[in-house]
């Protein structure tokens, strides 16, 4: 019973975020619609709420995996650098691909993420003693760094404008034939779900992992690959979205404990609830304008962080 | 440290700084004194006046946080100032007619938030740094997306004269900010002055500053409030820079081992004036302008930032 309330709450969502935009679009017309309009539901509407279900599910589960591979709450695609080395990698990818399709991009983007996320995993590898609390603060500067690396080469070629717009997460220019790169996502998560039973032994740490007879290091790799590949897509083709990484897993993990095989769907379902419905919101606040949804999903997912934080501080 | 070697120190900075100034105002001026003795003296005036409420600023807050890492930046103070402009801006729009009054009630605006938020941040006796340094960058990044979302539904010819008062970059500081400016800065300077004494008795904690009869609460406010003012006067000038009071205020403690404000006073603010102007040199004639002095200065605190968290983890290895 209990498993039913938030994938029919998700649909629910879904159903309504369909119907919701400049384009009027009433419910009770679906089997009679207008050229018009049924063109808008198919170009647009139906490809945006299957991007944001999927980002919202990909980013969480991300950050979940990343939580459990670095033994540490706070620690997300945000807050440990991996989206700003998939930046560099855009960057990268514009300054000596400047023609090239949004799959080269994205594959040169991975790159990027991947090899940022495994020096992140070095730097806090010889960190002294755990600090829940260490971890991400050298991820935020690290990533900050790399992000002042991207604005200088970005300077120097004038693209500091064409930048901007990649760091605005936003699903307004979602259609039909430029989002379907996210798909690649699905399998990942599959495949994140396969390897779930694994990653949440590695969360217990490398001798645990290893005396149970696992091999530690290969599992915490293909956790690598699987979120810089997923980072690095959602990237390409919406753009970040901070700290959505860290306060979904959180949120469910203090519900249901840290076995990943319960927690992964949970996770994903939760983490596109929440997207679809900063969605909703970026449509409803100041229409006919739409507001970039990482803005919201930035300003409602700091001030949940914050309470986080304060509460993890507290045990 | 004996008071001679003290002295010998600052002196040496003293006439470093003022080298590098003279280099900096006249390095390749093909003879066109007057005109390039403009531009770069409203430069060095902005230099100078950042590079004093920086580390001024940086170098009392740390006291009485007792703490090196804490920064009012990176606590999100000068995001905290652009979000009070943004939205006033917003909401009453440009008026021209009073650009005093504005900036007084954003100044104003400034320092009831920061204290409010400072107080709420300092009220746990048990103060994890790294639970505070976290809070500070999630707040910070919080007011940046309110920030933007406020200019985001800006008109775009309102949103074209924000920016114009938010970034002040150093090329163009605003003239008619500068005047406006340049006695209320002398004005903190002296009262940064003024309290360096009791700034140093904090340095024994604040039990015994309480022991030695000073009124820490009342006090604390007060420098809060000074702080503030500051932060607001820099952000409005040149807009935020995170990590250059962080910077400057640890080379001056590892460089001068006193606790006396007056002498980290000194100190700091000939170095933050000396990073200013190489830094700039750097970005006009190495980079060619095509960098910025904040990337400059972003990265190499941000480096040094992470340098100095790994050092201190190193020295109290359980």
């Amino acid at each position: 019973m209990k498993k039913f309330v938030p994938f029919v709450s998700l649909l629910l969502l879904a159903t309504f975020s369909l119907f919701i935009g400049v384009q009027s679009i009433p419910i009770q017309d679906i089997f009679q619609l207008s050229e018009m309009q049924s063109l808008v539901l198919w170009t647009t509407r139906v490809p945006r709420t299957i991007s944001l279900i999927i980002a919202g599910a990909t980013i969480s589960v991300s950050g979940l995996i990343m939580q459990h591979l670095t033994q540490n709450k706070f620690v997300s695609p945000t807050t440990a650098g991996t989206m700003d080395s998939a930046r560099l990698g855009m960057l990268v990818a514009m300054l000596f691909f400047p023609n090239g399709t949004i799959l080269t991009k994205s594959i040169i983007a991975f790159i990027f993420a991947f090899l940022g996320t495994i020096v992140f995993i070095q730097l806090i590898r010889v960190l002294p003693g755990k600090n829940q609390l260490m971890v991400p603060l050298i991820g935020v500067m690290f990533g900050n760094i790399i992000g002042s690396i991207v604005i200088f080469f970005a300077y120097q070629y004038q693209l500091i404008q064409n930048m901007t717009s990649w760091l605005q997460g936003s699903f307004s220019t979602i259609s039909k034939g430029n989002y379907e790169l996210i798909y690649v996502t699905v399998p990942v998560l599959l495949i994140c779900y396969m390897y779930a039973y694994q990653f949440t032994i590695v969360g217990m740490g490398e001798e645990f992992s290893i005396s149970v007879g696992m091999n530690y290091r290969f599992v915490h790799l293909i956790g690598l690959l699987l979120i810089s590949i997923a980072s690095s897509v959602i990237l390409v083709t919406i753009g970040g979205l901070p700290f959505l990484g860290v306060i979904i897993p959180n949120i469910v993990s203090m519900l249901l404990g840290d076995h990943m095989k319960e927690t992964l769907w949970l996770t994903a379902i939760t983490g596109s609830i929440f997207l679809v419905m900063a969605d909703i919101l970026s449509r409803v606040v100041y229409p006919p304008y739409e507001i970039p949804v990482s803005l919201i999903v930035g300003a409602l997912g700091s001030i949940i962080f914050v309470i986080l934080l304060v509460k993890g501080a507290k045990r | 440290m004996s008071q001679k070697s003290l002295y010998i120190r600052v002196i040496c900075l003293v006439i470093i700084v003022l080298i590098s100034i003279a280099f900096f105002m006249t390095y390749q001026t093909y003879g066109n004194w007057q005109f390039a003795l403009s531009i770069r003296g409203k430069k060095l005036l902005a230099f100078i006046i950042v590079g004093l409420l920086t580390s001024l600023s940086t170098i009392s807050f740390q006291t009485i946080t007792q703490n090196h890492f804490l920064t009012p930046s990176i606590l999100g103070f000068d995001s905290l100032y652009v979000l009070v402009q943004t939205i006033l801006f917003f909401y009453f729009g440009q008026s021209p007619s009073h650009p005093l009054l504005m900036f007084a009630v954003n100044v104003g605006l400034m320092v009831i938030f920061s204290v409010t938020l400072f107080g709420f941040l300092l009220k746990k006796e048990t103060q994890d740094l790294f639970l505070l340094l976290m809070i500070g960058m999630v707040l910070g990044t919080f007011f940046k997306s309110v920030s933007t979302f406020f200019q985001v539904l800006m008109d775009p010819n309102e949103y074209d004269k924000l920016q114009g008062k938010l970034f002040a970059s150093f090329s163009n500081v605003d003239v008619s900010l500068l005047y406006i400016v340049i006695p209320i800065v002398i004005g903190i300077v002296l009262l940064f002055w003024l309290v360096a004494p009791i700034l140093d008795v904090f340095h024994l904690g604040t039990c015994q500053a309480i022991n030695l009869g000073i009124n820490v609460q009342k006090f604390r406010w007060f420098i809060l409030f000074l702080i503030s003012l500051s932060v607001a006067l820099s952000t409005a000038l040149i807009g935020p820079i995170t990590f250059l009071g962080f910077i400057v205020a640890n080379m001056t403690y590892q460089w001068l081992p006193v606790y006396k404000h007056y002498w980290l006073f000194t100190v700091a603010a000939l170095l933050s004036i000396l990073m200013l102007v190489l830094g700039q040199f750097l970005v006009e004639h190495v980079f060619h302008m095509n960098t910025t002095l904040s990337v400059v200065i972003e990265f190499s605190g941000g480096v040094y930032f992470i340098w100095k968290l790994l050092s201190e983890r190193g020295k109290t290895r359980e």
